[in-house]
């Protein structure tokens, strides 16, 4: 390093003149530009603003110069430096950014190598076709209603008008439990929780029930012994048929898409009277496919119609039972299979898959249905 | 029922545009299920012709014997046909398909040259015209001439309707129910065969008539007897009446059987025809005697029971009433003098005899739903001149017996109809419909009397007369409308809690199954249960699918593990299930049997509390569990390196998560449960109730069940954990800096982690805001018989920062604590 020059030297050295220093400057940009990598990069700038750089060099005669000639080749000095640090600047971050989309490129896998790392889990659609009908009627303001599965043979037949002698109860073959004389059955319907319902609640009373049930028949591939029920009961002064008809209407199209409409058919079951069967209108085809058989419908088989559940105005003799006075007030119950609705909802076509517990087809309803 | 579409038309005026399936429609508005339309002999088209053959020609040069035959076809010349069965001679009446006629299944008949003649047509089978898998031979007929359409004579282009009728609808049961049906449903005109009293000629003034008794009025309030001597019994049974019971479900047997059974179809009335001669004195009915036997039709010897209702005679039961026939009294290929009951039997008798015997039978279906109380001696009348028509003999007249009858009055008001329905229903209308289904109404003010016909004993209240306004109404000309139910209060904490637990089960990966509870006595040994094992004490089913399993669950572990056996038999190694169910045990002072005397309450009003309550009281436990089991993997292995095995500690921070969810909190304390394995099973417990156990399977059980060796699992009474469910509190927490402090403390190898974290946590108070075991560690750096457990606390004050003082200090105090309460030392 020179000595500060003290004294006034007339002479003005070569290096600090426009012409050199802009030539600095050039050779610096041009060999900045011509870095291809960060390392020859951290090359240039040694070369180009490190301390033994022409540029640094001609700085340190700045303090040679006249205090007139000062300023001037001050500034010219400090505008090349900053040029070329602007220069390196953007080059370090283009070349920065080059490096990292590199690395970046390199670190590709192949994401085809997909595989389940995680278990899927999932409720059983029954679950949760149960609760979303449940949720139909929760939004309505009914509750749900709930009761054992071994059950007392008075609440599953007797106060439902059902005697020990009534045709009705071979229809259903019951578990009974213990003796057949124990009076202790497994339920063979939700019905009896419409029993407890009245014996339990204030009126009027609004409930939806689902539940298991248990009738004496084999595994095949539509029946089982064990299977799900979802039940209805509105107890209600001026409770209609008209209502009986607008809950299922409303139930259907918040089931299977605006506008779906139940039908009634009549029919018979001792503890509603009028009874009905609860005729679905076909979701998939609305009817069109009866009578075309260009487009036959596999849902409904083609008849616009899909059987799915019992109905009426509960029986005032029920309502007797229950200590509910049938001249004051009414009620409507319905009742559907919930095995039977995930069969035509969701294509299910063997009743084993619902009960084998076999985790490939539970999966593919996760928690939803 | 099964209704032959020809019978129907014979008895009412259905429109000839109508075809089966629109009647069927018909029908299925009225309440009737119509399960099938079957059309006889579709496929058919061009004549069928009914021929007589006039001589037949053997062909011998053939592999097989070959008939030449010349038949006789009404117009023109006989034509010549080659035949290869060998049922029929020359003169009998066959069914030829002359060449122009289609056979079903698109067999086109022309004239062809086979075995050297011209075949002019085909002499065809049952088979061969679509009536039946019969191929043995060619049909030959017992009636008709040269010329006759074949098709007409053999019931072809006959529909049948087969509809199944409920309960209450035991009319319904004959033609003449289902006639009635349907011309309500059109409209249309009915005689009414039940009411129709057949000619038959004057009684025979020789001899009397059979003599009849009832010592049972009350159950058999009508017995007949009409009494026929001097039949024919080889006469056969006319063609239409064979086609017809053939059509409707019966095969045809004798004339005599035939008549009963074809009456019963028409009219809904069962008859039963005795041999006079192997009867002793006159015809009663009463009730058995505990020592007396029968042997019914079916070759079945019965003892019967004193609430058997029987037809008797001098020396004992003839038969079971309205349910089977007895043996020995029979008619059979000799019978000429023939005594042919028609009674009415209380419905309720005949039910409880057919189940107690299991025989359901023609006659017991249609006593069962209900015989038109009148009706006996009309159906009878019938049988006796189709009897004395086709098969000859004198008619002796009829003896009966009769309780007086009293016909229940409906008292309905005359608007229930309309407010049943929910729309306008005129009074006017309500009469009519009634009037239509056959009851006699009288106005009266406000009400409506309705006297219900006698073959309608399904109508006795008011809301069934409503049925009948209703359906011939029409359900779909009721508007629907919502009702406006009060609101609600949502799902009870139960009902979420269930919902929850299963999303909290689902997000950890597991699959729900739902498995039928009914389990073995294997299934309680495979899970260990020692005797006297309150698991052991579990309702007993009767009657059980599988005399196998006849228990009642009272653990979820058998149906899951099953599950998961099942799932491994199909191949699938790593096996994440749950399911969430009731279980069931006896309680105290409960049998496996039951009660022999329950209580049934009346149904005329409502239960007592005290009826209630004993009602309840003959009921077992049912809680909710919830269950699961993991076996093989929990997490998978891949290209990501190996996977993880299921261990004891994944079901209890499973159970912890459930319990979690729940919002309740669990301590784990070591706990024996048989299933588990002895050393790496947690009881769950909250507040000093065990709740549950979750851990490792014992290897026992794992081989029993066939599932992978160390599964693990848990099950928790869900029931019990809903009690201890709180409501989330708001935490109240420091954001003041946090100070970090680890230690590692060596202690016995039998002191419980758990309890040392809670003594680090007890002795660091609010400072000490987790203590989380980071680290356990036993080996040589340690004494035999310890081990070290390292825990990492996280220290911080409330609105400011711990000074150094106060870290050191706190960090001592957990020390001297642990120390004092484990005889802990810092490693
Ligand atoms: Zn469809």
């Amino acid at each position: 390093m020179s000595a500060p020059n003290k004294s006034f030297d007339p002479k003005s050295p070569a290096s600090l003149n426009a012409e050199a220093v802009t030539g600095m400057v050039d050779s610096a940009l041009v060999a900045i530009a011509s870095a291809t990598t960060l390392e020859e990069l951290k090359e240039v700038r040694l070369a180009h603003v490190g301390d033994r750089s022409p540029l640094s060099l001609a700085n340190r005669e700045i303090g040679s110069l006249p205090p007139a000639a000062k300023a001037e080749a001050g500034q010219r000095v400090g505008t090349a430096r900053g040029t070329i640090k602007q220069a390196l600047d953007d080059r370090t971050a283009a070349l920065e950014g080059e490096r990292d989309s590199r690395v970046l490129l390199e670190e590709t896998v192949d994401v085809t190598m997909l595989s389940r790392r995680r278990r899927l889990g999932s409720r059983h659609p029954l679950t949760t076709l149960m609760e979303r009908m449940s949720d139909v009627f929760i939004a309505m303001g009914y509750e749900i209603a709930e009761g054992p599965e071994i059950e007392a043979e008075w609440l599953n037949f007797d106060s439902l008008n059902i005697a020990p002698d009534h045709p009705a109860r071979t229809m259903q073959d019951t578990f009974y439990v213990g003796s057949p004389e124990s009076g202790v059955v497994l339920r063979t319907q939700t019905s009896p929780i419409q029993m407890r319902a009245m014996l339990t609640r204030e009126l009027p009373i609004y409930v939806v029930a689902p539940g298991r049930v248990f009738r004496t028949d084999e595994l095949d591939a539509t029946h089982t012994p064990v299977f799900h029920q979802i039940e209805g009961l509105a107890v209600d002064k001026g409770i209609t048929m008209g209502h009986l008809k607008g809950t299922l209407d409303h139930l259907a199209s918040a089931m299977f898409g605006v506008g779906i409409v139940t039908r009634l058919r009549p029919s018979y079951f001792p503890f509603t009277e009028p009874s009905a069967e609860v005729d679905l209108q076909c979701f998939v085809c609305r009817g069109e496919s009866i009578g075309d058989p260009e487009r036959p419908c596999r849902t409904c088989g083609s008849e616009g119609w899909i059987e799915w559940g019992g109905c009426g105005m509960v029986n005032p003799r029920v309502l007797r039972a229950a200590g509910v006075d049938p001249d004051v007030y009414s009620g409507f119950a319905f009742g559907m299979g919930v095995e039977r609705t995930l069969m035509f909802r969701h294509g299910v076509t063997d009743m084993h898959d619902m009960v084998e517990g076999d985790v490939r087809f539970t999966e593919a309803f996760g928690l939803e249905v | 029922m099964r209704v032959p579409v020809s019978w129907l038309r014979e008895l009412i005026d259905i429109p000839e545009s109508e075809s089966a399936r629109d009647i069927g429609e018909r029908l299925v508005r009225c309440g009737f299920e119509v399960e099938g339309v079957e059309e006889s002999g579709a496929g058919l088209s061009g004549p069928l012709l009914v021929g007589r053959v006039i001589s037949i020609e053997e062909l011998t040069d053939f592999k097989k014997p070959i008939r030449w035959c010349q038949v006789d076809v009404g117009d023109g010349a006989p034509l010549g046909v080659i035949c290869g069965a060998r049922n029929f001679a020359a003169g009998d009446l066959v069914v030829v398909a002359p060449p122009g006629t289609t056979l079903p299944g698109g067999f086109h008949i022309t004239a062809r040259e086979t075995y050297g003649h011209t075949s002019n047509g085909m002499i065809c089978s049952e088979r061969e015209l679509g009536l039946g898998d019969n191929h043995d031979g060619i049909i030959v007929l017992a009636e008709g001439s040269p010329g006759d359409d074949g098709a007409k004579v053999m019931g072809i282009g006959d529909a049948v309707l087969d509809i199944a009728v409920t309960p209450d609808r035991g009319y319904a049961l004959s033609m003449r129910g289902i006639a009635r049906e349907a011309s309500i449903a059109y409209g249309v005109d009915l005689v009414d065969p039940g009411l129709t009293l057949a000619d038959l000629p004057a009684p025979d003034a020789q001899r009397q008539p059979h003599e009849s008794g009832s010592d049972a009025l009350d159950a058999c309030a009508l017995l007949t007897l009409r009494t026929i001597r001097g039949f024919d019994p080889s006469a056969p049974t006319p063609g239409w009446m064979k086609s017809r019971l053939t059509a409707a479900g019966m095969r045809p047997v004798s004339l005599a059987v035939d008549v009963t059974n074809y009456v019963m179809l028409e009219v809904g009335q069962p008859l039963h025809a005795f041999d006079e001669t192997k009867v002793a004195g006159p015809v009663r009915a009463g009730w058995a005697r505990p020592t007396e036997t029968l042997e019914t039709l079916d070759h079945v010897v019965r003892a019967l029971h004193e609430e058997d209702l029987v037809i008797r005679d001098d020396r004992g039961p003839l038969g079971l009433a309205g349910t089977m026939g007895g043996r020995h009294s029979e008619i059979d290929d000799s019978t000429t003098d023939i005594v042919l009951e028609a009674a009415w039997f209380d419905p309720r008798v005949v039910g409880r005899m057919a189940r107690r015997h299991k025989l359901s039978s023609e006659a017991s279906r249609r006593f069962e739903r209900g015989v038109d109380r009148t009706l006996a001696p009309y159906a009878s009348a019938r049988a006796a001149s189709l009897l004395l028509e086709f098969g000859g003999g004198v008619y002796s007249g009829m003896t009966a017996v009769e309780a007086a009858w009293d016909r229940p009055v409906i008292e309905m008001a005359a608007d229930l109809a309309q407010r049943t329905a929910g729309c306008e229903i005129p009074v006017s209308e309500s009469i009519e419909a009634l009037t239509r289904a056959g009851c006699e109404v009288v106005s009266d003010g406000d009400l409506l009397r309705v006297l219900p016909p006698s073959w309608r004993p399904d109508l006795s209240d008011p809301a069934d007369c409503v049925e009948e306004v209703l359906r011939l109404h029409g359900f779909e000309r009721i508007p629907a409308r919502l009702p406006m139910a009060p609101p609600g209060y949502g799902r009870t904490p139960i009902q979420r809690l269930r919902r929850v637990v299963g999303m909290t089960m689902a997000a950890m990966g597991s699959v729900e199954v739902l498995n039928y509870p009914f389990v073995s006595l294997g299934d309680h040994d495979a899970l260990r249960l020692p005797l006297g094992d309150l698991r052991r004490r579990t309702p007993r089913l009767a009657n059980p699918l599988s005399e196998e399993a006849p228990f009642m669950r009272s653990s979820l572990l058998p149906g899951v593990l099953a599950a998961a056996r099942r799932n491994r038999g199909r191949g699938l190694e790593d096996i994440a299930i749950w399911e969430l169910g009731r279980v069931f045990f006896l309680k105290d002072g409960q049998s496996a049997e039951g009660s022999d005397d329950p209580i049934r309450p009346s149904v005329e009003h409502r239960p007592s509390d005290e009826d209630f309550a004993a009602l309840e009281a003959l009921l077992p436990d049912q809680p909710q569990h919830l269950a699961a089991v993991w076996c093989g993997h929990i997490e998978p292995s891949g290209w990501w390196g190996p996977g993880r095995q299921a261990e004891w500690s994944d079901a209890v921070d499973a159970a912890f998560r459930v319990i979690g969810a729940a919002g309740a909190e669990a301590t784990v304390v070591p706990g024996v449960d048989p299933a588990f394995h002895p050393g790496r099973t947690g009881q769950l417990v909250i507040a000093e109730t065990v709740i549950g156990h979750a851990g490792e399977l014992h290897p026992a059980t794992c081989a029993h069940f066939g599932i992978a060796p160390r599964s693990v699992a848990f099950e928790i009474d869900l029931d019990a954990l809903a009690t201890f469910a709180s409501a989330p509190v708001a935490p109240v927490f420091s954001t003041a800096p946090v100070a970090k402090e680890d230690l590692a403390l060596v202690v016995l190898a039998n002191v419980a982690a758990a309890d040392v974290a809670a003594t680090l946590q007890a002795a660091g108070g609010d400072l000490v805001e987790d203590v989380r075991l980071f680290d356990v560690y036993e080996g040589p750096q340690v004494p035999a018989g310890y081990r070290s457990l390292a825990f990492a606390l996280r220290l911080r004050a409330h609105g400011r920062t711990l000074t150094p003082e106060e870290i050191v200090g706190v960090r001592a105090a957990v020390i001297a604590a642990a120390e004092a309460a484990h005889g802990a030392t810092l490693r």
